[in-house]
């Protein structure tokens, strides 16, 4: 993906009052306050390319996102998907476990993008970008579109290995829907790691913090095994889990399973939320760190 | 440069730059503020810096030089004061002077991971430059730092030099106005240090106007026009770069004579052409040399006329600048407040 092709215009001039004469400096005469939006898609596209340009520099940053659902997916179908499904029936726990795996891997994903923000900082790149005269939110917007980027490789990747193993999908349209909803997640999910790049200090702190909280989320979630065989209390964390919604939504969707609509709403609602709240927080401590 | 500042603290329309007739300051900052906590990093900073100059900033580490270039910068804000730069008040239009400043420094790098040219490309189309521009500017300004060569490369294969380099060609893409250097040769090798000295001058020749931070006396010698020193988060001196040496004592000229018994000789020759001031020449005999405090090219060639005109022969002179601590020592009456490196130059000097 690359930047924008337009050169839009600036979009004022500033009303600067009598200067002693024409000002040499061709900068100086763009001092318009406001950034237009497609000032802010470019500014965007170009941000987006340095982090392609960094995957094709260290084409290993894709390695998990290329093994990762490879190694889960064959990991889980065989370890746990005869003692779930019967012995020999692990086809019945491919179906059950890829639309779940598809949620797990938003999360380690989302993850990644707080540590590599993090580092970032280590740099002193940022500060470079933060003295220059772009909308502060373009530099986490463009981190979010390159990992749902990544996302979408891990995913086609996810259900290139679900289909060797035996998944089947009988809705086309609904597994583009699960998809779609699971990145809309995967995104949401991003806002608060990012946020953790900014006020945290290391980049393992997040990871460390990333696995104690993401470890209970998704494995106390309907992503690996029905919930009916569970404690009451753990059932009612799993029901209010959104990852057991998203999973169950994308189950739904990829085989026309029964009623999804709740499931896809539940998960809508969260990711609103989770945005709402997260995305003005990661750019208010991005925009004032010090 | 047009615009000229507007120091005092009249409303500011959003879209317009402060203007003042004849305002010569290109950076104006009055009783800047910034606490950390119980930290004092600025404790009232008030400095001026006029248009197409370099006002050096001279201060041990923790003096508060780099906060003062962050606030500058917009990166952080103060808590209480003003900073007009280049027209635009820091705190009510930072966009606007986001586009007429360049930083460069310990913190304000490039992306290791790209190579040359695709962080100038990106820092160009990041300053609205279309397609075209920001190429043609990135091949201009490599070819004018010497990174053709190194132009493919990632950042992080250069070396030392090559970085800062890359560094100063990032800041320069948006052609701007003030440059802030905030410590630009701090662990660099002398050769390298020279070679960023040299590009800094071209670009004060093209008529920016810098802020330049540094612990090294020479640095600021070698750069600025004036200097204000800082320590604590406050300014404690200021001035032409002149009056402070002559304020700290200038110069000190090291003289070995070729046959170490005409040492006193040659102290004595000193006293009596009148060229050590109210003191004596100063014998250091643990090196075989005579010291002198000089304050001008003048006096210099005078020691060595009165010296060889008394036909001593002479095996080395040396000129040693103030170490940072000297200059602290002469200004404050005590030792700069933190620990810092010795200026690489000057070590000799601290002997």
């Amino acid at each position: 993906m690359s930047a924008q092709s337009t050169t839009a215009a600036p979009p004022e001039e500033p009303v600067r009052t009598a200067g002693p004469g024409p000002d040499p400096s061709p900068a100086a005469d763009r001092g318009d306050a406001r950034i237009g939006l497609r000032a802010h898609l470019r500014h965007t596209g170009a941000l987006v390319r340095r982090n392609l340009l960094w995957i094709r520099q260290d084409p290993e940053s894709m390695m998990d996102a290329v093994l990762m659902p490879i190694i889960f997916t064959v990991l889980f179908v065989f370890v746990f998907g005869g003692a779930i499904s019967g012995k020999g029936n692990q086809d019945a726990y491919v179906n059950y476990v890829v639309p779940g795996l598809m949620a797990m891997m938003g999360m380690n994903i989302a993850m990644g993008v707080g540590t590599g923000f993090n580092q970032d900082f280590q740099t002193g790149v940022m500060d470079r970008f933060r003295s220059l005269p772009i909308a502060r939110s373009s530099v986490l917007v463009a981190k979010i579109v390159v990992e749902i980027g990544r996302m979408m490789v891990a995913t086609a990747i996810l259900l290139a290995v679900g289909f060797l193993l035996g998944l089947s999908i009988s809705n086309v349209p609904g597994m583009f829907a699960a998809i779609a909803l699971a990145m809309v997640f995967g995104s949401a999910i991003m806002w608060i790691f990012l946020t953790m790049g900014v006020v945290m200090k290391s980049a393992q702190a997040i990871q460390g913090m990333g696995f104690l909280v993401l470890m209970p989320l998704q494995f106390g979630s309907s992503i690996f095994a029905p919930t009916k065989d569970m404690p009451d209390w753990l059932q009612t964390f799993t029901d209010y889990n959104p990852l057991s919604s998203l999973a169950d939504a994308a189950r739904g969707l990829f085989n026309d399973a029964g009623p999804v609509a709740h499931d896809v709403w539940v998960t809508l609602i969260w990711s609103v939320v989770i945005t709402a709240v997260m995305a003005p927080v990661a750019i208010h401590k991005f925009r004032t760190k010090t | 440069m047009a615009a000229g500042t507007l120091v005092a603290m009249t409303r500011i329309d959003k879209n317009s730059r402060a203007t003042a007739s004849g305002s010569p300051h290109a950076v104006s900052v009055r009783g800047l503020v910034k606490h950390y906590g119980e930290t004092k990093a600025l404790d009232g900073v008030d400095l001026d810096v006029r248009e197409g100059t370099v006002l050096g900033v001279l201060g041990p580490n923790g003096a508060g030089k780099t906060t003062l270039v962050r606030c500058l910068s917009t990166l952080i804000t103060p808590d209480s004061g003003s900073a007009v730069v280049a027209g635009y008040d820091v705190l009510r239009q930072p966009r606007q002077l986001r586009r007429v400043i360049g930083l460069t420094g310990q913190y304000a790098s490039v992306d290791e991971k790209l190579s040359g040219r695709e962080n100038l490309y990106l820092i160009g189309r990041l300053l609205d430059l279309s397609r075209a521009e920001a190429r043609s500017r990135a091949e201009g300004l490599l070819e004018r730092f010497s990174l053709t060569e190194a132009a493919k490369r990632p950042a992080n294969t250069y070396s030392g030099g090559m970085r800062r380099r890359l560094d100063l060609a990032a800041s320069m893409i948006g052609s701007p106005e003030v440059l802030y250097l905030d410590e630009p040769t701090t662990g660099l090798d002398p050769r390298t240090r020279n070679e960023v000295w040299a590009e800094v001058k071209r670009m004060v020749t093209d008529g920016v106007t810098v802020l330049l931070t540094t612990q090294y006396m020479e640095e600021a010698e070698q750069l600025a026009s004036e200097l204000t020193v800082i320590d604590r988060g406050k300014v404690i001196a200021g001035g032409r770069i002149d009056e402070l040496k002559a304020k700290v004592g200038g110069r000190t000229l090291r003289i070995r004579p070729a046959d170490p018994a005409e040492l006193t000789a040659t102290a004595a020759a000193l006293d009596e052409a009148g060229l050590t001031g109210p003191g004596n020449a100063l014998v250091d005999a643990e090196t075989a040399t005579v010291l002198v405090p000089i304050l001008s090219d003048e006096q210099l060639t005078a020691v060595v006329g009165a010296v060889s005109a008394r036909g001593i022969p002479l095996a080395a002179i040396t000129t040693e600048l103030p170490s940072l601590d000297e200059v602290f020592l002469s200004l404050t009456g005590h030792k700069a407040s933190a620990p810092q490196d010795p200026a690489p130059a000057l070590e000799e000097a601290a002997a």
